[in-house]
């Protein structure tokens, strides 16, 4: 944990930029923080938020779950701020906090009355250096962890199902273990571990703030420059390889497990955020999962009645290629065998034939509404700008709108057929086990 | 890009921890200095209460039409009879079909949801503005001519039935549905909403149709409006599409009383799994109790404010035994619950039973120390903008609002209740409102290796 002893003045880089579809005013302080900003008044509260850009890929084999177990650790207290106290802090001034980690970032939140939000700004600059790691301390979050771990996967079968699949699908890319970590290596978590992930990625030149809601602009800059301006810059940040090698065909994974209904999931390597092929997956994503009347729930949940549920979900806001999902839970009495290839058929069918204009149009209301309804919540519009800036710049938000009104019907069944082939799928199967009555 | 359907907790691994209880949502608000009402409200000739608030800096609205129509409404050999009504409402009416609803709704990109519930019922439209007068055409189609198909009925009929099996690998939802059964017994707060798989196969088209008819009426249904449209545009909607509905006769229904436990109920389900979840509680308090402030904070203190709370304190950060613990108390129109709940691994189980129980006596025992009470106070009060800030949420409180007779006027007096309660009161509610002895204890895990000594 370093503490700057340099008190920096206030050197705000000023670099307004607007776009179009979204107005952030963006600015870089001396020490590489960088500061986006969202004015939204319709309501008299704000959000606060740090993103880090260091998840779960920045981890090592053996070491996996540091990233999460460190942001549980940052609500342990600073030398100024003892244990317990953080959240604490902001609920007694009628606001409430949390984080979240994921393989690319992990970010820090407070959602408070805005006339309160230099209290969070004060906080999270505190902990941004001055963090607290006692052994005992780190002991003790780490059985934390674990319940989650045995409650959010280990307990439930289709997640275990997820976990196996993705482990799977990547054999060489840090994408393979999950952000909570595998339960050998979250035994093995030390102290030294996690100040020493801390003090690698924990300083401003590997943060962006983000702010939307009801604030003043320049109230909230000078508000940051005087302590998170105070900051020294960090060393450089260890870029970290990661990398996937080829595959050579279909993977299959079983879980067997206490369960009650069969479930399939199906994952392929598709490219991300920043690949021109982008657009056309989302496009293709909704077209096979956008609501009730799109194709995957119309025809295996409503028509064929062979699912419980039935969709596809393309993942796209990550750095390196990622997966599109497609997935369904067998209804009572149905065969998983013909559920999947009911899911299958439907595949083959986009890559036959193109979808109609109508389904690519309602695909891109789909998408355009749905940054439009977002406006609803200040939390959604900083999560939306947070995660395109960690991924390739939150100006990719307006070319993103951009790129998904030019998919053509063609460019769905294009991308349908270059991608979603069996050379770049996982798949793995729940088999219910029966339940052990006692 | 988002994920959709996908569950979000997959994609998002690590959300820190469980939110402040929920029943703050409908006590955390006040406005002393907000000069500008919530919402107009308005009877309308038909009977029907329509609130509304318009609100001009995106170009949304949200609608939500709660109807008193929930599973209180139904008898227990028909349980899911009022969810499934509520269910088939999108799935086909006089003039459009199943596919067709979904169809129009979503080539729009808004949504047109419905849902079942205990007290109320509801059908939730959301859309961007150009698109309210298709958005109303649809709500009021579901509203007032579904169709009920039989072929609609058999297909959602399975699928509940379905879903109904699969809640069964959720040990959470496991504990919850037992524990509601065995602290409201025969009451219909007792069964699951969306009923059991034999229950589900007794209902039958007319009774559907029966109950559709009788309690889907205006003078049974509240609508809120929040967004960008205005009270003249609200009105001539309201006249194009809801002209033909008709105020009928309700009969309230009649419900068992809720009877307190007079000694210990312990139900265990075993399964093979890590952690034991635990769901420890009582009868409650109904919403109209007016100890349901001074509970409120009390409850804050105990395990509803998160981690300001006793339990969390306790139980997660001194001990590591659980990711998530609260209490809370669900105060409906009829009856209410307290409760506490856990995940630990199997072999804790004692020791977290243990500690709600030693938790529950402690705040009965001793007074509450003045920071605690303070800082629950300056939660409850001080958060009121943040329960209010998107049209979602403004048109879900003023649904709670309505249909818990708290008048448009509670955000005013909500702060002076909260901020007149004394420690006293605190361990006067506390003695009065938890009751450590005669609970009942759910827990669903491994049964021999939690080697439950309760």
């Amino acid at each position: 944990m370093r503490r700057s002893t340099v008190l920096l003045l206030l050197l705000l880089v000023f670099s307004p930029a607007s776009a179009r579809a979204i107005n952030v005013t963006e600015h870089i302080l001396q020490n590489g923080l960088k500061v986006l900003i969202l004015e939204d008044h319709k309501a008299p509260t704000a959000t606060f938020q740090v993103w880090y850009r260091v998840g779960s890929r920045n981890e090592n084999a053996g070491k996996t779950g540091l990233s999460h177990l460190l942001e549980h650790m940052m609500f342990k207290g600073t030398r100024e701020h003892g244990p317990k106290t953080f959240s604490q802090t902001i609920q007694r001034a009628g606001g409430t906090d949390n984080a979240f980690t994921t393989h690319e970032y992990t970010g820090y939140f407070e959602l408070i009355a805005s006339d309160r939000i230099t209290l969070p700004i004060r906080l999270e600059a505190d902990r941004m250096q001055n963090l607290v790691l006692t052994p005992h301390g780190v002991l003790s979050e780490r059985d934390v962890v674990m319940e989650e771990r045995r409650m959010r996967y280990e307990d439930d079968p289709q997640n275990l199902v997820h976990e196996e699949v993705v482990a799977a699908a990547f054999k060489n890319h840090p994408y393979r273990w999950p952000v909570i970590g595998w339960m050998s290596d979250l035994r093995t978590l030390n102290p030294d571990d996690l100040i020493n992930h801390y003090r690698s990625y924990y300083a401003p030149n590997n943060a962006v703030i983000i702010v939307v809601g009801d604030v003043n602009p320049e109230v909230i800059l000078r508000e940051i420059g005087e302590t998170f301006g105070r900051i020294s810059k960090g060393p450089a940040i260890p870029e970290g390889s990661a990398a996937e090698d080829g595959q050579y065909g279909e993977k299959r994974v079983t879980v067997k497990k206490e369960a009650e209904l069969p479930y399939v999931l199906a994952a392929y390597k598709t490219p991300s955020l920043r690949h021109g092929d982008t657009f056309a997956l989302e496009v293709l994503g909704n077209i096979l999962s956008g609501g009730r009347s799109s194709r995957l729930h119309h025809s295996l949940v409503y028509e064929k009645q062979l699912a419980l549920s039935a969709w596809a979900s393309y993942q796209n806001m990550y750095r390196d290629d990622n997966l599109f999902y497609l997935g369904a839970t067998a209804a009572r009495g149905k065969d998983i065998a013909d559920v999947e290839k009911a899911l299958s058929d439907e595949i083959e069918k986009i890559k036959k034939e193109p979808p109609s204009d109508y389904e690519v149009k309602k695909a891109k209301n789909q998408i355009e509404a749905s940054f439009v309804l977002e406006q609803d919540s200040i939390y959604m519009q900083a999560r939306l700008i947070g995660s395109f800036e960690m991924i390739g710049g939150w100006r990719l938000i307006d070319t993103y709108l951009e790129g998904v009104r030019k998919v053509t019907p063609q460019d769905v069944r294009r991308v349908a057929e270059k991608y979603l082939v069996a050379e770049r799928r996982t798949t793995g199967i729940l088999v219910p086990l029966e339940e052990k009555k006692q | 890009m988002k994920a959709r359907g996908m569950r979000a907790k997959r994609v998002l691994s690590g959300i820190r921890v469980p939110v402040l209880c929920l029943f703050l949502l409908l006590s955390a608000f006040v406005s002393p200095a907000q000069p500008a009402p919530l919402a107009e409200r308005e009877i309308l000739p038909n009977g029907m209460t329509l609130l509304h608030a318009e609100k001009k800096a995106v170009p949304v609205i949200k609608i939500v039409v709660a109807i008193r129509a929930g599973s209180i409404a139904e008898t227990a050999d028909r349980a899911g009879l009022a969810n499934l009504a509520a269910d088939l409402l999108n799935e086909g009416t006089a003039k459009r079909s199943s596919k067709e609803i979904s169809e129009a709704i979503e080539f729009v990109g808004g949504a047109l949801t419905t849902s079942g519930g205990t007290d109320y019922i509801t059908a939730t439209l959301s859309v961007l503005k150009k698109d309210i007068d298709l958005g109303f055409d649809l709500l009021s189609d579901i509203i007032l001519r579904p169709a009920f198909r039989e072929d609609e009925i058999t297909r959602r009929k399975a699928l509940i039935k379905s879903s109904i099996k699969q809640q069964n690998e959720d040990p959470g939802t496991v504990a919850s549905k037992a524990f509601s059964k065995a602290v409201f017994g025969a009451h219909p707060y007792g069964w699951p909403v969306d009923g059991t798989e034999e229950s589900i196969d007794r209902i039958t088209r007319q009774e559907i149709l029966d109950f559709y008819n009788h309690w889907y009426v205006p003078n049974n249904s509240v609508m809120a409006v929040v967004g960008d449209i205005t009270k003249g545009e609200l009105k001539a909607l309201l006249e194009k599409y809801f002209r033909d509905w008709k105020s009928g006769d309700i009969r309230p229904p009649l419900l068992p009383e809720l009877l307190p436990g007079n000694a210990p109920t312990v139900v265990k389900i075993n399964k093979d799994i890590k952690q034991t979840s635990i769901v420890l509680g009582h009868l409650g308090m109904r919403r109209d109790n007016p100890d349901y402030y001074a509970v409120s904070v009390m409850n804050y203190i105990l395990g509803g404010g998160g981690f300001a709370s006793r339990l969390v304190d306790n139980i997660r950060d001194n001990r590591g035994l659980a990711y998530s613990v609260h209490s809370s108390f669900m105060a409906h129109r009829h009856g209410g619950v307290f409760q506490a709940g856990l995940q630990t691994k199997n072999e804790s189980a004692n020791t977290a039973i243990r500690e709600i129980l030693n938790e529950m006596a402690r705040i009965q025992s001793d007074p509450v120390s003045d920071t605690e009470l303070s800082d629950a106070k300056s939660y409850l009060t001080g958060s009121f903008p943040l329960r209010m800030d998107s049209n979602s949420k403004i048109a879900n409180l003023l649904i709670a609002i309505e249909l818990n007779d708290l008048g448009l006027d509670y955000v005013d007096r909500y702060r002076d209740i909260i901020n007149g309660i004394t420690k006293e009161e605190i361990t006067r509610v506390a003695r009065k409102y938890l009751n450590a002895r005669d609970y009942v204890l759910v827990v669903v895990g491994d049964m021999g290796r939690a080697a439950l000594q309760y």
